[in-house]
């Protein structure tokens, strides 16, 4: 019934509501990594042709988002042994309905600007959903951690928006997605380690001595 | 080839700095800061006289508003080093050895960022600044510093990634024109073709990236936890230089919407975020009670201003450019002078603070000056940029917008007045003694201070052809 490409976006899609509807850290980390995957496999579904630039990128995605960076957030939630998403700022139900209401919003953008030459329809609306989906989880969840992890999301979303653009973007910023991505994580982790250390959780609600 | 040693010099030294692990090495790290310091400045003075070609195909060049930006960051960093000899020779807990590598490698983000004619470098160098300036909001290591660099990453990471997006936006709507994807001066040859759906997303989602990194109302919130936590010369240095190359990034959009012939959908934005920006200054400064996280919301204020003054358009571009210079000058010159206050005390809070011109008689004095050039009063050079918005204002035939100006402005001062009066003027504590200023910790203040009150009498001649270019670029006038 459909293409490869779509059966791949449709489960990146998946993902993002596994992450919207769960309360388990683990259960979003491993969802984040599988977008990863996807992301991988998909960049190499819609190269032209195989080229060692588009093999090049599909493993850094696939090494970066599907391996490390998970296996890093993994490893804080041993250190820090959190489980659960507790009492976060939007309700889990609550969640989904905004969810799909991104999607509803995103395909509404997307009937708006047209865009010449694509590959693949359902590349635009699913990247702009996933954009906004991942927006939702850092601002309505508590957990740095699921902060992190809807901040990989919206990095996830761009990414995909970004395929559309292989063919005239310069190999530099591919590069510099994946290398921001890194070290913008790097950074996080270190000072949630000291958050961890500071406060015996990873609740970024009691990160509020500062107010006015 | 300056063009490159601005940038590689920084990250050279900062590599240096972080590979000397021992705690000898400190005298020798303050030694390499203050010779990057001053070698950086007078690289840049030497693009004043002679102007250096493109180099890397285009890539990096100092134009007219690259160059002040540029300018005023190694300014700011030159007096921001002198005044850091003083700060790490009082806290001398730690070796200094993250603090100096991440202030240069600050140097080396902000001057890619001035110098990029490709605007995904200058995004690259953006982001540099973000991961560069967290180690320095941190270095004291509490839990409110704690809190503050978690805020200040989150949302300043969130507001990054969405201006990229915007430029794969931008990509998007260059799609099918001439010229190399996301150079500058390609995209102003031809930026009658490009697509204008893409073209308003991409400026939408550019200013709200970029904005998030000025710090303008509602993506502000940030602010006043981060320069409230950091070290004084820290918030000095990201309210005068850090703010202004991120708003770069968003006049270098602006210039591109106002080739386009966008203005009638960019500028009611820009007015729009600019007044939204005083507004919340304007409430926040009222009663507030720690000076630091006052001169944030003034910092709110100040960036609301530069966009008003970008959207009002005419006059008001080249006010905009020369506040950039005066607000990064006056800000970064009162948060000098607070860290002096905080070094003596050991408190930012105004309460803490009383008396200040008998207790830190330099310093007291730097304060109300400060207070009376930050919130534009004659003869300072802000008083000449905010009154050269204001004329835009009446000039673009609409006086409401000047009449809310003036309204927010009248309550900036009021509320930053009462508060930095009473510290200055106020009765010290019985037993606070009379502590004595160092020189490394006065210099810089004093410069800036001088700086701010030249620019307010008399502009020299190269500013003045630098300033008209760049008002010009961005679709003004000069006046």
């Amino acid at each position: 019934m459909h293409t490869a490409p779509q059966l791949v976006l449709l489960l990146i899609m998946l993902t993002n509501f596994a992450v919207l509807g769960t309360t388990r850290l683990s259960t979003c980390i491993r969802a984040v990594a599988l977008q990863g995957l996807l992301l991988g496999v998909l960049s190499l579904l819609l190269a032209r042709q195989f080229t060692l630039h588009a093999g090049a990128l599909a493993l850094g995605t696939v090494a970066v988002k599907a391996v490390a960076l998970p296996w890093f957030l993994e490893w804080a939630i041993r250190e820090a042994s959190v489980r659960r998403e507790i009492e976060p700022l939007v309700g889990f139900n609550a969640s989904l309905l905004l969810g799909a209401l991104a999607v509803a919003l995103a395909f509404a953008i997307t009937a708006r600007l047209p865009l010449p030459g694509l590959r693949e329809e359902l590349l635009v609306p699913i990247s702009l959903a996933t954009v906004i989906i991942g927006f939702i989880v850092v601002t309505g969840r508590r957990k740095a951690l699921t902060q992190v992890v809807g901040y990989l999301m919206l990095e996830n979303g761009i990414y995909l928006f970004g395929l559309t653009q292989t063919d005239s973007m310069p190999f530099l910023l591919e590069l510099g997605v994946l290398l921001d991505l890194f070290v913008v994580v790097f950074v996080m982790g270190i000072v949630i380690f000291h958050i961890n250390r500071e406060f015996d959780s990873l609740d970024s609600a009691r990160l509020e001595e500062l107010t006015d | 080839m300056r063009l490159v040693a601005l940038c590689a010099l920084p990250a050279l030294a900062a590599a240096m700095a972080f590979a000397t692990s021992a705690r000898r090495f400190v005298r020798w790290r303050i030694g390499v800061l203050v010779a990057v310091a001053a070698t950086h400045l007078a690289l840049v003075a030497t693009l004043w006289i002679v102007p250096a070609a493109p180099v890397l195909g285009g890539w990096l060049a100092a134009d007219a508003l690259g160059l002040i930006v540029l300018t005023l960051t190694s300014v700011l960093f030159f007096a921001a080093t002198l005044h850091a000899v003083g700060y790490l020779r009082r806290e001398r807990q730690r070796g200094g050895r993250v603090f100096v590598g991440g202030l240069l490698g600050f140097l080396c983000a902000t001057s890619l960022v001035a110098l990029s004619q490709h605007l995904a470098l200058l995004w690259v160098g953006l982001e540099a600044t973000t991961f560069t300036v967290a180690p320095l909001i941190f270095h004291r290591h509490d839990r409110r510093s704690l809190e503050a660099v978690w805020k200040y990453l989150l949302i300043s990471s969130v507001g990054i990634a969405l201006a990229l997006l915007g430029l794969f936006f931008l990509a998007t709507a260059q799609t099918g024109v001439a010229g190399r994807p996301l150079v500058l001066s390609d995209l102003l040859a031809h930026a009658r073709d490009l697509h204008p759906a893409w073209l308003h997303a991409a400026f939408l989602f550019l200013l709200v990236g970029f904005g998030t990194k000025m710090g303008l109302a509602p993506m502000h919130t940030w602010k006043p936890d981060t320069y409230g936590e950091a070290p004084s010369l820290v918030s000095g240095l990201m309210a005068g230089a850090l703010t202004s190359c991120a708003f770069l990034g968003v006049a270098r959009i602006t210039q591109v919407t106002m080739a386009a012939r966008m203005g009638p959908f960019v500028q009611p934005v820009l007015v729009g975020f600019g007044l939204l920006s005083l507004a919340v200054a304007a409430i926040f400064i009222i009663g507030q009670g720690d000076v630091k996280r006052l001169l944030a919301y003034s910092s709110v204020e100040h960036m609301g201003l530069l966009v008003l003054g970008l959207g009002l358009g005419g006059i008001g571009a080249y006010g905009t450019v020369l506040h950039v210079l005066n607000n990064g000058l006056a800000k970064a010159w009162l948060f000098l002078v607070v860290g002096n206050v905080v070094l003596a005390t050991g408190s930012s809070a105004a309460a803490a603070n009383r008396g200040l011109v008998r207790t830190l008689p330099i310093s007291g004095a730097l304060l109300v000056l400060g207070l009376f050039a930050v919130t534009g009063s004659p003869p300072f050079g802000l008083f000449l940029s905010e009154f050269t918005i204001l004329r835009a204002a009446f000039g673009a035939g609409h006086p409401w917008i000047a009449v809310l100006m003036l309204l927010f402005l009248a309550i900036i001062f009021v509320g930053m007045a009462v508060m930095i009066l009473e510290m200055a003027l106020g009765e010290p504590e019985p037993r606070a003694g009379h502590a004595p200023e160092s020189w490394w910790l006065l210099a810089g203040p004093v410069g800036l201070a001088a700086a701010v009150l030249l620019l307010g009498v008399y502009i020299p001649g190269p500013l003045q052809h630098a300033l008209t270019i760049a008002a010009t670029a961005l679709g003004g006038t000069a006046p």
